[in-house]
């Protein structure tokens, strides 16, 4: 697809090809056996830029678009799905909103450090009783004088504690107002009375570690709401009309590591006296993950660049998510069958693309959510 | 210092080739690169101009339009400037040489003079030193490690069996990068947004009044080489494996 390119995208691409080549690919099976978060990996990206790809220069971003944005990640991503997962987080959800809501003070406070990799940013929105329904949640944040009082569990943020993290933590300000009483803030480990709770042990993405948070009057100065009181939860699906298309790249990404897995397989190995690539059964199964992965690619390609053209995006966005999240689970399950018994071992890597193919159908917004999306979208 | 780097784009090294009408690579679809041995040497004169204040990186590369990627690449990784002498005509090594010793001219006096000790296309490993011949400047290639002071490069170079031979050269030399050297840099995106302000300095070897570019080596032809045979496993208890090895290689390979 070069020829849909710019000679930037082109070089980003390569860059993030190169260097997951030479410092992802290598470590990526046995980190995530051991479920050990990427600080390293995290480190030089920051030193390359990756950390803050889309964010404006003047912050320390790379002031690159939402298509070159889109490739390297899908470099990186065929290297290590984690990867993907934080890197996304960090820039889109965590560094995005930000960028996009923050007072100056917020941004030249958070940006410039997100964007070399020194603070990891994390988003946390979900909680026990709120999940598809977000808007449920039950977090409370008081008012008292020059700051917010906070309370409440999160479940699932995508956090190591080992970070210097900043959070875009989302609470209720006016619980009478429901979805309109949700205000966002912005949260760092200089603020006492927030820690983290369980950690999950999860079927894949395990290097990408997974968070309770829990909040015990935890005290923010009210320079860190975000944006506006009560424009929480507004806030919260702008940014994930962008999260989306980072959840579509990983995907993606696992799809593509998964069809070059079994197309290389199938060239090599051998039954009935010839390779198992000559015979049409698995042909078939090549073309068909193959066809999948590209109209998967143009679904995310066009929300991309339709972000870049500064349109509306939110059912374009939801479109290449619930299509490139439903064929990495496709592309992963043929790449098994057609590794046959070996890719049900850990001695190849398909049975990690199986694994970490599945969450993609699920976080920001699982495949029902995302149908939900588009329909409403689509008949207005 | 004025520093040069001479860079050539190459395909990739994992791109599959296939020769179009007997004398030509076939290019659609293939992805170009910086020849491996150029990015040591690209390296190499980044570390330098980082060393030496005030220092300024110019990348040269001689080919069609498309080479232009190459320069990005080096503008991108941290070269200061890039000059592209345009052409689409195949030219033998004495007129590449020709063509960028006047654009190096063409920037002015330089101090050092950088390329990898071949390009990993047609591997002829000849360029540094027909460069140097051209510039009439003192010249090493297959050089592993390298020191810049007072006027003098130090290099060391390897030769045969492994042996280092260390040589002193006056400035301005003309240096043929190795593996070893040091490890390429990626570019990073910064340097990427960057590379995409500078403007690359465009010349035709006429413009540059490059005498002749007639070849002086002529390209017959080209082939991909023959598939090999696969291997033989020669199956049995020792000894007879090896008795029938031996008769294979006498009567067979005659070998023996
Ligand atoms: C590894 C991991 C990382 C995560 N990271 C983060 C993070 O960083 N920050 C954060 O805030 N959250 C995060 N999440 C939470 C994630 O976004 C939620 O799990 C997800 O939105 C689904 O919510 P739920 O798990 O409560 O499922 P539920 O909402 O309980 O859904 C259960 C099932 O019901 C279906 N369903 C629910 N409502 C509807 C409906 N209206 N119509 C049709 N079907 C419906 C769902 O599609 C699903 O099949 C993470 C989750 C995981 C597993």
């Amino acid at each position: 697809m070069d020829y849909l390119l710019t000679d930037e995208q082109k070089m980003l691409r390569d860059m993030a090809a190169k260097f997951t080549a030479n410092e992802i690919t290598p470590v990526a099976a046995e980190m995530e056996k051991a479920g050990r978060f990427p600080h390293d990996i995290l480190k030089k990206a920051g030193e390359l830029g990756l950390m803050g790809i889309t964010l404006p220069e003047e912050y320390g971003g790379g002031g690159m678009d939402s298509v070159g944005y889109m490739l390297a990640m899908e470099e990186i991503g065929k290297g290590l799905a984690s990867l993907v997962l934080i890197m996304s987080t960090h820039i889109s959800l965590a560094a995005g909103s930000i960028h996009k809501f923050g007072t100056d003070e917020q941004k030249q406070k958070y940006l410039p450090d997100l964007c070399s990799g020194k603070k990891v940013g994390s988003f946390s929105l979900t909680e026990a009783g709120a999940g598809s329904d977000a808007a449920g949640l039950k977090t409370r944040a008081e008012r008292r004088g020059d700051t917010y009082l906070i309370n409440g569990t999160k479940q699932f943020c995508t956090l190591d504690p080992d970070c210097d993290n900043v959070i875009i933590l989302f609470a209720l300000t006016e619980p009478e107002l429901k979805t309109k009483g949700i205000s966002a803030f912005i949260i760092d480990k200089s603020m006492p009375g927030w820690r983290v709770g369980k950690k999950e042990h999860k079927l894949g993405i395990r290097t990408a570690t997974t968070s309770e948070l829990i909040f015990e009057d935890c005290e923010v100065p009210a320079a860190n709401l975000l944006g506006e009181e009560n424009q929480g939860f507004k806030y919260a699906m702008i940014a994930l009309d962008s999260g989306r298309i980072g959840i579509a790249t990983q995907a993606l990404a696992v799809a593509k590591a998964s069809i070059e897995a079994a197309t290389e397989y199938a060239k090599n190995r051998e039954q009935f006296g010839k390779p198992i690539a000559a015979l049409q059964a698995i042909q078939w199964m090549i073309a068909d993950m193959n066809t999948e992965y590209d109209a998967s690619w143009l679904l995310t390609y066009r929300a991309a660049l339709m972000k870049d053209q500064g349109l509306r995006f939110s059912r374009e966005a939801a479109m290449a998510k619930l299509k490139a999240s439903e064929t990495a689970s496709f592309c992963a399950d043929a790449a098994i069958q057609i590794h046959g018994g070996y890719g049900y071992t850990e001695d190849f890597p398909v049975e990690r693309y199986y694994r970490d193919a599945r969450i993609t159908r699920i976080y920001e917004g699982t495949s029902e959510i995302q149908r939900l999306v588009i329909a409403l979208n689509s008949m207005k | 210092m004025n520093i040069f780097v001479c860079i050539k784009q190459v395909p990739d090294t994992e791109a599959s080739l296939s020769v179009e009408g007997g004398r030509k690579v076939r290019e659609s679809g293939l992805k170009w690169v910086i020849s491996p041995y150029d990015e040591y040497a690209l390296e190499a004169a980044i570390q330098l101009k980082e060393k030496t204040a005030g220092s300024t990186v110019t990348a040269i590369t001689v080919g069609p339009a498309r080479a232009d990627g190459v320069l990005r690449t080096a503008l991108a990784m941290g070269a200061t400037a890039a000059v592209h002498v345009e052409t689409d005509s195949e030219l033998d090594h004495h007129a590449i040489a020709a063509c960028l010793a006047a654009a190096v001219r063409s920037c002015g006096e330089p101090d050092i003079i950088l390329a990898g000790k071949q390009a990993i296309d047609v591997d002829a490993g000849v360029l540094p030193l027909f460069l140097a011949q051209v510039m009439d400047l003192p010249a090493a290639s297959g050089v592993i490690a390298m020191e810049v002071t007072d006027g003098l490069a130090k290099v060391e170079r390897e030769i045969e069996g492994g042996a280092r031979e260390r040589i002193e050269m006056a400035l301005p030399c003309v240096i043929g990068a190795t593996k070893g050297l040091n490890t390429p840099r990626y570019p990073s995106l910064m340097g990427i947004m960057k590379a995409k302000k500078v403007e690359v300095k465009k010349f035709t070897p006429a413009e540059l009044n490059v005498e002749s570019l007639e070849p002086a080596l002529l390209l017959e032809s080209l082939s991909v080489p023959e598939e090999k045979a696969p291997g033989r496993v020669i199956e049995g208890e020792p000894a007879d494996a090896v008795r029938e090895l031996v008769r294979l290689l006498r009567d067979e390979a005659k070998v023996l």
